[in-house]
């Protein structure tokens, strides 16, 4: 096995890790907002149901969650009919979504009343002082313990190799079955790449958002 | 007749009585202070006229029409309470400007956001947009800020905030401005230009509903003052008369606090 049919294998796999990660922010970073304006209702079982819902989802580990999406409808059903891809993105996007709404809302508490009683008295809608108002500051506060998590769901992608999605880890794996240690610890190049990038974007967008202070 | 009017105004937090009937008219053109110790109900009450706190008892009424009657559930909707905040601004102590837009965009935003309301928006939505530019810029121009236009809140100092809270808040065309202790939060020094300003304002004959720790201020600018203590008006009258011949004892113990 030379270098390069290792590192193209693994590029292979590299590929999958980015499809989860990407669907996985895609989808649960809106699902997190509502989620988090859920927790917040005022309608208080509804607040009361979303927190239990949040406990459990942060509660048990993401690779049991996996698993119970990927097994659970299957003997529910009979057979299993959803993809392996498909349950590991649904398992993936709840789990991060329960965080996010956590972070987001957080941030959304931390601004002032203030901010929302100017809105209203200047006749915005509720809508238009969330939207034009206090996102772009809950935004800016988030900045920090979002790129954390983001960067964790960068490795956290390695779970889906436990219902036999090949990623990047199960891509090197695949070799070590054969007594090929060495692939194994080159992925951590990668994940360190990915990470790097995401770090640079991270860096940018908190300069960007320099321009003022919440 | 007056152009705004209060009647028998209340309101609690949980058993605390904070307003226990408070009825006050104002002129059009009129500054109207509203002066009182910590705890006596006067930001409660401009919070009140501004729909921050919605009265548990009591009417508004604006121009002689009944704007507002708390014993009328219907009155209370989100939607409802939104188009009679139109009629007020506010200027708020912390000056609460947007932090993430420019002095400019601080003042254009909510005329901005409320132009797609009307009728003819889609069709002169060009013109209206540099309508309101224009009148968002001429009014930072008039409280002194033409070089501060780009500026964000958080380059320029509490009393150029402030200033462009006030324009913010004039951007609206408010029938009644309100304003809740606009320089308690500043310096004395920089105190001076924020109440020119205002000062400015009061010759323009806006109707100006002002809570002040500024005796000074209140005494020179306002045609009429309230003094509140414990949640009722305890005296009233032209500013000459509270300050030159106060009647009732709690103001002239706490007039002689503040001097």
């Amino acid at each position: 096995m030379d270098f390069w049919s290792v590192t193209l294998s693994l590029i292979e796999g590299l590929k999958c890790t980015c499809q989860i990660f990407a669907l996985t922010l895609v989808l649960a970073l809106p699902l997190g907002l509502v989620i988090a304006f859920g927790s917040m209702s005022k309608f208080k079982p509804l607040a009361y149901l979303v927190k239990t819902f949040v406990w459990i989802i942060r509660g048990v580990p993401l690779m049991l969650q996996v698993i119970i999406f990927f097994y659970v409808p299957g003997f529910i059903i009979g057979r299993p009919i959803i993809s392996r891809f498909a349950s590991v993105i649904a398992a993936f996007v709840i789990n991060y979504a329960c965080y996010f709404s956590e972070i987001y809302r957080g941030g959304i508490e931390s601004i002032s009343k203030g901010q929302y009683e100017a809105g209203q008295v200047l006749g915005m809608t509720k809508s238009q002082v969330f939207f034009k108002v206090i996102l772009m500051q809950v935004v800016k506060r988030i900045l920090a313990p979002m790129s954390n998590e983001v960067i964790t769901l960068v490795k956290d992608t390695a779970l889906a190799r436990v219902i036999m999605i090949v990623e990047l880890i199960q891509a090197a794996q695949n070799y070590a079955a054969y007594g090929l240690m060495w692939p194994l610890f080159y992925t951590a190049v990668f994940y360190l790449a990915f990470v790097g990038v995401l770090t640079l974007l991270f860096g940018y967008f908190e300069k960007k958002l320099d321009y003022y202070k919440v | 007749m007056a152009v705004f009017e209060a009647k028998n105004i209340q309101k609690s937090f949980g058993k605390t009585e904070v307003l226990k009937g408070v009825s006050f008219g104002i002129e059009k053109g009129e500054v109207l202070c509203i002066i009182g110790s910590s705890g006596s109900g006067k930001t409660t009450l401009l919070r009140c006229v501004n729909f921050l706190e919605t009265p548990d008892k009591g009417q508004f009424y604006l121009n002689g029409n009944l704007l507002f009657d708390a014993s009328d559930k219907k009155a209370k909707t989100d939607e409802e309470i939104r188009q009679k905040r139109l009629h007020f601004g506010l200027v708020f102590q912390s000056f609460n400007l947007f932090p993430q837009y420019t002095a400019l965009e601080n003042v254009s935003l909510a005329p901005l956001l409320l132009s797609k309301e009307r009728p003819d928006y889609k069709a002169n939505k060009k013109q209206i947009k540099e309508e309101i530019m224009q009148h968002s810029a001429d009014l930072l121009r008039k409280v002194g800020l033409s070089e501060k236009m780009d500026s964000y809140p958080c380059q320029i100092s509490g009393g150029q905030q402030q200033r462009v809270a006030i324009a913010r808040a004039l951007a609206l065309k408010p029938d009644v401005l309100c304003f809740d202790e606009p320089t308690s939060a500043l310096d004395p020094e920089i105190t001076v230009e924020v109440l020119a300003v205002m000062k400015e304002l009061a010759a323009e004959d806006m109707t100006m509903l002002v809570v002040t720790h500024e005796m000074g201020f209140a005494s020179e600018v306002s045609d009429k003052v309230i003094f509140m203590d414990d949640g009722v008006i305890a005296e009233q009258g032209k500013a000459s008369e509270i300050f030159g011949n106060p009647k009732s004892k709690r103001l002239q113990e706490f007039l002689s606090v503040m001097k």
